[in-house]
Parts: C-alpha cells; sequence; structure tokens
C-alpha cells in the first residue's frame, strides 16, 4: 500500500523509508492502522527493534523470543498478523528478510 | 422534542486502515519423512506462515513421525545414500560407509546453526507459541507402537486422516505434502 501518514514518506508496502524520520506519533497512527494500542510493553519491543536494527542485527522472531523484553508467544499477541513485519513497519525500521 | 446527547459530538479523524485480506487463510503441511532437509522444509514452510499472519497446522505421519518423537527429534539424520544432489561426484558406495552418514548430518547441522536455525524441539515451540498446531498420525502411531507419551509435548493430539482434513476445512485453506 502506499499511504503517506503523517506525511512521512513510506515504500510501497508500507515501511518508512527512513527510520530516522521515525516518531511515536506515526508509530501510534500506523499500529492504529492494524486495531493495535500500543502499551508500555509494545514500546519495549519496537526500542528494541530500532536498536538492533541500528547496531546491523539481522532481526528474528526467535531473537525477539530471546530479548528478554518478551516471549514468541506473547509477540505474536502484541503484534497479531504477522508479528516481525507488523512491529518492523510500526518501529519504522526496513521490512525483516528472514525466513525462520 | 429536544434530544440530548451524553458527549459532544467531535469530529473523529479516522485512522488509516491497513488491508490485510489475504487469499491464503491456511495451511495443513503434512510431513511424510523423516530426513532433517525435509523435516526442515516442513518445519519452515508452518513457521513462515504464522510468521505472515496465516494459519498453519502440521500433521506428522510414517517416517515424519521421528520429528516429533522426543527421543529422535534432535538426531535426525540426512540422507548421503540414494541422494544424488549430495556431493555430486562422490561415488555413492562412499556415502554408505560406516558413519559418513552421522558425520554428514553433523556437518549440515553445523552449517544450519551458522544460519541461526533452531534444532527441531525449539522450531516445534516456536511454530506452537505462534499458534500453530501439531498432530500426529493414528495410523502411523498405531504402526510404530508410539504413544501421546512418545511425542514431544507440543504435539496435541494423535488424530485420523479423517480429523486431518477437518483441519484444512474452510475456505483459503492450502495442503503441502512433504
Amino acid at each position: 500500500m502506499e499511504t503517506i501518514v503523517m506525511n512521512l514518506p513510506v515504500n510501497a508496502e508500507g515501511y518508512l523509508l527512513d527510520p530516522n524520520t521515525w516518531t511515536r506519533e506515526w508509530a501510534q497512527e500506523i499500529a492504529q492502522g492494524y486495531g493495535i494500542t500500543l502499551t508500555d510493553k509494545h514500546w519495549a519491543v519496537i526500542e528494541w527493534l530500532r536498536k538492533k536494527q541500528s547496531e546491523g542485527v539481522a532481526l528474528t522472531i526467535r531473537k525477539v523470543g530471546t530479548s528478554g523484553i518478551t516471549d514468541i508467544k506473547e509477540f505474536y499477541q502484541l503484534f497479531p498478523g504477522g508479528p516481525l513485519k507488523v512491529s518492523s513497519k510500526i518501529a519504522g525500521i526496513p521490512k525483516p528478510v528472514s525466513c525462520i | 422534542m429536544i434530544e440530548t446527547l451524553d458527549k459532544p459530538v467531535t469530529e473523529s479523524k479516522p485512522a488509516p486502515t491497513i488491508k490485510n485480506e489475504k487469499k491464503l487463510k491456511r495451511v495443513l503441511v503434512i510431513c511424510s519423512k523423516g530426513k532433517l532437509e525435509d523435516v526442515y522444509a516442513a518445519l519452515v514452510l508452518a513457521n513462515g506462515a504464522l510468521m505472515e499472519g496465516i494459519e498453519a497446522k502440521m500433521f506428522f505421519t510414517f517416517f515424519g513421525l521421528e520429528a516429533i518423537t522426543k527421543k529422535k527429534a534432535d538426531h535426525l539424520h540426512t540422507a548421503t545414500v540414494g541422494n544424488p544432489a549430495f556431493m555430486p561426484g562422490m561415488p555413492t558406495m562412499l556415502g554408505g560407509l560406516p558413519g559418513f552418514e552421522a558425520f554428514a548430518s553433523y556437518m549440515m547441522m553445523k552449517e544450519m546453526d551458522k544460519l541461526d536455525m533452531p534444532h527441531v524441539t525449539e522450531f516445534l515451540q516456536m511454530i506452537e507459541a505462534g499458534g500453530g498446531e501439531i498432530y500426529a498420525c493414528k495410523l502411523a502411531a498405531d504402526m510404530f507402537h508410539l504413544k501421546k507419551d512418545d511425542f514431544l509435548p507440543e504435539v496435541k493430539d494423535i488424530i485420523t486422516v479423517g480429523d486431518m482434513y477437518a483441519l484444512a476445512d474452510g475456505e483459503g485453506t492450502q495442503i503441502i505434502f512433504i
């Protein structure tokens, strides 16, 4: 999809083009589109994803599960409908390319 | 007559809705083989579906039962005999030498570890955590004299072929046979 929310440019799939332009308000708006109300737990995961992505870590669901912030089961519940993709989109980082 | 409203009327901005209408809603992955690479193919497909927000169910039958059996799940082997894609150019007889298959399987697992691929039991746990369902085939379990207790705790039930088809019932389901 090609929606420009809060005037931040996104790619054809809705991922933010530049993670540095990300704001919490933007994240909230994107989350709302998925029917997600962001809680402290969501924010902790989002911050962790942004941090790891900036460090160049290839993100996987398994890694999120061992992050100490959440486990895999809860991760699926926090971001229904494809947790890593949805959370990455909200976190304003590129689409994950992992197969596991 | 005057109508009163409890709350003042405010214009609410509609939230951007993100379309999530997938045609593929559910996959049923049938794993009938016990070779390392076949089992991993089944696990990757089921887990990959869950990662995309697609429902996933797994049905293990015949030698595939090895993958969900407590004692064997993390000790699966890759076939070094009768596998032309394995080290092409190598005489197939070498693949049959004692210990060769174990060595090849060990090397394969090592490569998988490098890619951060989980072992079979952990993979099954991940699938269950993601809402996937894992089942064993009744006929094959009876044939191999396996009881519910022999299987990993992630195995939800031992079911018949009819029950398996019921799992795949509904629109937007695909069955994948390995």
